[in-house]
């Protein structure tokens, strides 16, 4: 029966129109960065190697790569994206409720905790395909535009090189760990979509938790560092770009097949997978109180 | 005749609002049961209830011989619905409506069931059209092409006639009909139509404010032994100081909207007619209230 109504509402999904506004939207987007990159790249890669010229003197043809490119596409949009799955997830109850059909659904032979789970299923399948979209596009697209090389990480005081053949896997690890933190925007969507019978306020509820945390989070103040960034799901949200940080051995050589904090990315990991559950069985329980009145 | 829902003792409080109160009914295999009440009365919460879309806060329901709790799956497989206006899928066709739906009454069907199904209720030339087209009088038919797919024992149906043009309500009561006296089905039917009611229903319950005021065989109901008679003079105040002074006194209830109302046997109007013109007064109108409709009145404003 569970498949059954996951097929269900994966069917929903994909047949409504506004699905598929999120795909178009990636896809413009990557096409449009790629395209900035491709005419003006020298000045973009330039603004990274200026401030660190001292060290740096690998020309910019060979940085400017597919995963290099990659890299920074998914910097500019993976931030932007809750907001796109919170138009799917955040639907997921509440639009029923408004739509009138929750109480033809609710009325049907099965549990109110099989529903929650299809829908928090289906919103995780959504959430895949849109990374899946997102990797053809990003990855794929520009390794055929940029071709490929060595790729380079830049951060705030140094930088991060793997070879080309170090790279394939990482990328596959941060979309699988992008994937758990939009899924975890996708639980705490459907947790806001119970508790509404019209889909803006849960959309608009989700957007403003992130954009609260992410705030909170960029104010790197004592205050909030000590005690809700470490818990706070935004922070462990960017846990994706800890696959680009590689391991240095004490010649300051990077060391192949290595990330440089392993432990924090299996904390981000368990973090945001306790949020997921922690929303789900919010939602479970709050779902089967729930007098269905609309 | 055995019992398909038994409701005892229904209670709904929505805070200190008390929607439902100590309701019980009972509604027979076969029967076309008439559940009757204005606006706001309880039906919509008693039948979200037999629905487990809302939770009692007291009391017990029985289906199919079944508790409503513990067996919850096995009764919603045999029970069909439909909730106030029907509302499906828009984005989808007739034909996708219907295979989701069957397939969360854990049944799946064949394109030919579907078609049929549509066909029951004159939609098969529109199956591949989105909801989002239908007329609401087509919706309504699809509601109920969505509550029967999957061949429920069960029909319950709320307001059903809500929006239709007069053919639509004709057309809606044929089909329900239908239902009960060629395919055998249990219907459940609520409305606040009761003329419509009067036309499709064997059996029914009339509630008021949350709580049962009758129950029973419709035509009992409507031709009880004794009846309220409405009396119109050209002179009320003196006819009802006339009345008072004889045996009529005992029938007497009170004057509404200027009427006189009287309790009695329907066989002694000729008499009281006779007794009144013998008296000199000038009567306007003597009838006895026997519609569903001055029934339902006397009693809910009782």
């Amino acid at each position: 029966m569970f498949i059954d109504l996951l097929k269900i509402e994966l069917f929903k999904i994909f047949k409504r129109p506004r699905t598929f506004i999120a795909f178009g939207a990636i896809a413009v987007i990557i096409l449009l960065v790629q395209f900035a990159l491709k005419v003006n790249g020298k000045d973009f890669v330039q603004f990274y190697t200026d401030s660190q010229a001292d060290t740096f003197d690998i020309p910019y043809e060979k940085i400017l790569n597919g995963y290099f490119v990659c890299v920074a596409v998914l910097h500019m949009i993976l931030i932007h994206v809750p907001l796109l799955v919170a138009l799917i997830a955040g639907d997921m109850i509440s639009g029923e409720a408004g739509l009138g059909t929750l109480r033809l659904i609710a009325g049907k032979p099965v549990t109110r905790t099989q529903l929650i789970l299809a829908k928090f299923s289906a919103s995780t399948v959504y959430v895949i395909l849109l990374l899946v979209w997102m990797a053809v596009f990003a990855l794929l697209g520009s390794m055929l535009i940029f071709g490929t090389e060595d790729l380079v990480v830049f951060r705030e005081t140094d930088m991060h090189i793997m070879k080309s053949g170090d790279v394939l896997w990482r990328f596959f690890a941060a979309f699988v760990f992008a994937a758990l933190a939009l899924t975890t925007i996708a639980a705490m969507a459907l947790m806001f979509s119970v508790f509404s019978e019209n889909s803006l306020g849960p959309i608009v509820a989700t957007v403003c938790v992130v954009i609260v945390f992410t705030i909170v989070q960029q104010l790197r103040v004592p205050v909030f560092e000590e005690t809700v960034n470490p818990w706070s799901f935004t922070t462990h949200m960017l846990g994706w770009k800890g696959f680009f940080y590689v391991d240095k051995n004490a010649e300051g050589a990077t060391i192949a097949g290595s990330v440089e904090n392993p432990e924090s990315l299996v904390r981000s990991g368990l973090i945001l997978t306790g949020y997921i559950v922690l929303f789900l069985l919010i939602s479970i329980r709050s779902f089967n109180k729930k007098d269905i009145l609309s | 005749m055995s019992e398909i829902i038994r409701v005892k003792q229904l209670t709904k409080e929505f805070g200190d609002f008390r929607a439902v109160n100590d309701l019980s009914f009972t509604v027979g295999q076969g029967q076309v049961y008439g559940f009757l009440g204005q606006n706001g009365a309880g039906k919509s919460t008693t039948i979200r209830m037999l629905l487990t879309l809302i939770e009692p806060t007291a009391g017990e329901i029985e289906i199919f011989g079944m508790n409503l709790r513990k067996h919850r799956r096995e009764i919603l497989r045999q029970t069909g619905a439909i909730i106030e206006r029907p509302d499906l899928y828009k984005y989808l066709t007739a034909k996708e409506n219907l295979r989701i739906f069957s397939r969360l009454s854990g049944v799946r069907v064949t394109d030919r069931q579907i078609m049929d199904q549509l066909a029951l209720v004159g939609l098969a030339g529109r199956s591949d059209s989105k909801v989002k087209t239908y007329s609401q009088g087509m919706k309504q038919r699809l509601g109920l092409a969505a509550a029967l797919i999957h061949n429920p024992g069960l029909i319950i149906l709320d307001e059903p006639t809500n929006g239709l043009d007069p053919q639509g309500i004709a057309d809606m009561r044929n089909l329900i009909l239908h239902l009960s006296r060629d395919l055998g089905k249990t219907l459940l039917v609520s409305s606040h139509l009761l003329s419509e009611m009067e036309m499709i229903a064997d059996h029914m319950i009339i509630i008021h404010k949350g709580g049962k005021v009758a129950e029973g065989i419709v035509d009992e109901l409507l031709n009880p032994e004794k009846s309220m008679v409405e009396l119109v003079t050209a002179d009320l105040p003196g006819t009802l100081n006339l009345l008072q002074q004889t045996a009529w006194a005992a029938m007497l209830k009170e004057p509404v909207n200027g009427t006189l109302r009287l309790e009695m046997n329907k066989a002694a109007i000729p008499e009281l007619n006779r007794d009144l013109v013998v008296q000199g007064v000038s009567v306007l109108s003597l009838r006895p209230m026997n519609t569903l409709e001055d029934y339902f009145l006397s009693l809910t404003k009782a």
